[in-house]
């Protein structure tokens, strides 16, 4: 009875293969990010960044390996923010009254959708690991092959608790709106400040402190921390500053993403007990 | 009573904004019954279904559907019904098969059912062929079979089915009402809508005839035809008002009602052998016809002859 939200991951699965145009640029939007916005970006940044010498015995590392932690965190922004758009094409086309007037329990809607929003993060996050290790990103530096297993583990615990709460967040803003101009536009707007205010492409370090102060809040710092931290080490230097983090920083950072979803879930659920379409 | 009564409706009123799509409305379905709402377009029969499918709030009455209120117990409502929407509402890039694999999972429907309920009732839409199109493929009629076969495949306690039949060619049209008759045998209370008297009529065991929100009446088809007359004549001449009179002295009509053009005048035996009275006896009045035309009841008949003697009883 509790497994209905296996259906609507299948149908969402069904779709995301069948629009052939969405699969691919789905695929290829984080590579060519990499491609190109990290390799132009790298030989700038690298080239100050050398001024700074790195502290005795801590790793120094290149931007695009700083940087590919920021394109995986940001892809996964992407796409759960876009996640509930299927919802409101369901609702507009009218299919959402069969999934509503059926038995199925409301909420696994959004736990179908979520879990596929979280499936396709996982391939794309999947595909930027191993283009990136492509074009030189030195994640992982001389791990063992146990170490690098669970520090991928690490990484998609942090993906998935992250793109929970935005996947949550969408398909309740979705259910709200009544086009998907509408939620294209306050995604966009939202992207802008969650993306830049982060720690995704430079270090907070130099932030003005108001804006520091800004992205502790930021669940995408967090996301960020947890990805470098599992993919770069705990101490690690990059773009001329010092990065070093504890088990109770990263667990503190999860934790964040974790009540983050977990307020996301109480606004999603409220959203869709009450949903009324016609 | 309690027992015997699946649908209870009572003062069932529904706006959206300031207007009134439904207009307190009292009606009872029972268990086992096919009861069909019979009304124009805009009457309110989908805002109806919406309500006691769940899909739109309880904003003023109270409505229980298999025993459960659909204010406080929505989720036990749902496990007790079926739907069929109006107008087409498919997955266009799912294929045949996984639009019924879907819908069947949705219900919980174990996998072997599933399996076998899809290929029985794709058999009866006759969609076998198109198993593994996508729905937009599909040709109008073939959507709206394929809705009807997913909309049967839950065998629910009240299936609710909202025009099922619109748009599809006489042949599949008395197939599916056959199919219906069957899921109706096999336990399932249907309650469906409909413009159509004769799918009303062949279908029902009981009919409410709605309008502008409102039922106009409730009765068995039999019912509904008798109070109607079995004929209607359709008459165009000089002067309505003496024809009235004129016809009086004739016992075969049962009513005389003002129509878009001229009178009907519905008559209780075989209209064919009442034409030449009422043709002399408005001659013999001194009155010119223009037209007579013979009519057996349609839908329009029906709602003219009661939303007529309704415009009756309240207005004057
Ligand atoms: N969401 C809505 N917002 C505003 N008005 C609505 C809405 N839904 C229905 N109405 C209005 O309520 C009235 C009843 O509509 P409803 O769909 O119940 O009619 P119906 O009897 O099903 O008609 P049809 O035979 O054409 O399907 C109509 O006047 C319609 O315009
Ligand atoms: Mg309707």
């Amino acid at each position: 009875m509790a497994w209905e939200f296996l259906t609507v991951y299948w149908r969402e699965m069904i779709r995301f293969v069948r629009f052939r145009a969405q699969l691919f640029s789905s695929l290829l939007q984080p590579a060519l990010w990499m491609a190109f916005f990290g390799v132009a970006m790298s030989s700038n940044l690298d080239r100050f960044a050398s001024a700074i010498p790195a502290p005795a015995g801590v790793i120094p590392l290149d931007y695009l390996t700083f940087m590919a932690a920021g394109v995986i965190a940001m892809t996964t922004l992407f796409t759960s923010l876009f996640g509930g758009m299927s919802l409101l094409f369901d609702k507009n086309w009218g299919l959402m009254r069969e999934m509503l007037a059926s038995p199925m329990p409301r909420t696994h809607i959004m736990f179908g959708v979520s879990l596929s929003g979280m499936t396709k993060s996982f391939i794309q996050v999947s595909i930027i690991m191993a283009f990136g290790l492509l074009l030189g990103v030195q994640f992982f530096p001389g791990y063992s092959a146990t170490r690098i297993a669970l520090s991928i583990l690490g990484i998609f615990a942090f993906v998935a608790a992250f793109s929970l709460g935005f996947l949550l967040f969408s398909s309740a803003i979705s259910m709200r709106l009544e086009s998907p101009e509408g939620l294209q536009g306050i995604m966009t707007l939202l992207t802008l400040p969650l993306f830049f205010v982060s720690n995704a492409l430079y270090p907070i370090q130099a932030f003005p402190p108001l804006l520091q102060a800004l992205s502790v809040y930021n669940p995408l710092t967090h996301l960020v921390n947890g990805i470098r931290y599992f993919a770069l080490g705990s101490d690690f230097f990059a773009v001329g500053a010092h990065y070093t983090s504890t088990t109770a920083d990263v667990l503190g950072s999860f934790a964040y993403l974790a009540v983050f979803a977990a307020v996301m879930y109480l606004l999603a659920r409220w959203t869709f007990e009450k949903a009324v379409v016609t | 009573m309690e027992g015997d009564d699946i649908i209870e409706v009572r003062d069932l009123e529904h706006l959206f904004g300031d207007f009134a799509a439904v207009r307190g409305i009292s009606f009872t379905v029972r268990r086992g019954e096919i009861f069909s709402f019979l009304g124009p377009n805009g009457a309110g029969k989908s805002t109806t279904i919406n309500v006691l499918t769940t899909l739109l709030p309880l904003q003023k009455g109270r409505v229980h559907v298999a025993g459960y209120d659909v204010a406080r117990e929505a989720g036990e409502v749902r496990k007790a019904i079926g739907i069929v929407f109006q107008d087409d509402v498919l997955d266009r890039d799912l294929t045949v098969q996984e639009t019924m694999e879907f819908h069947g999972r949705l219900y919980s429907i174990p996998r072997e059912e599933r399996r076998a309920q899809i290929d029985d009732l794709l058999r009866v839409v006759e969609l076998e062929s198109k198993r593994d199109e996508r729905t937009k493929n599909l040709s109008g009629g073939m959507k709206r079979r394929l809705q009807i076969a997913r909309g049967l495949m839950t065998r629910p306690e009240v299936l609710f089915l909202d025009e099922p039949t619109q748009g599809l060619d006489p042949q599949t049209r008395m197939r599916i009402w056959e199919y219906i008759r069957q899921v109706n045998g096999a336990g399932t209370t249907i309650f469906l809508t409909t413009h159509y008297m004769e799918e009303a009529d062949i279908l029902s065991d009981r009919i409410g005839i709605i309008d502008h929100g409102r039922i106009v009446v409730t009765g068995t088809p039999a019912e509904l035809k008798n109070a109607l007359g079995e004929d209607v004549v359709y008459l165009e001449t000089e002067d309505d008002r003496r024809v009235r009179d004129a016809l009086s002295g004739i016992e075969e009509i049962r009513s005389v009602t003002d129509s878009t053009r001229g009178l009907s005048i519905a008559i209780s035996a075989d209209g064919s052998q009442c034409i030449p009275k009422i043709i002399d006896a408005v001659r013999s009045a001194g009155i010119g016809i223009s037209s007579v035309n013979l009519k057996k009841p349609t839908m329009d008949d029906v709602f003219v002859h009661y939303t007529g003697r309704e415009l009756r009883d309240t207005g004057a």
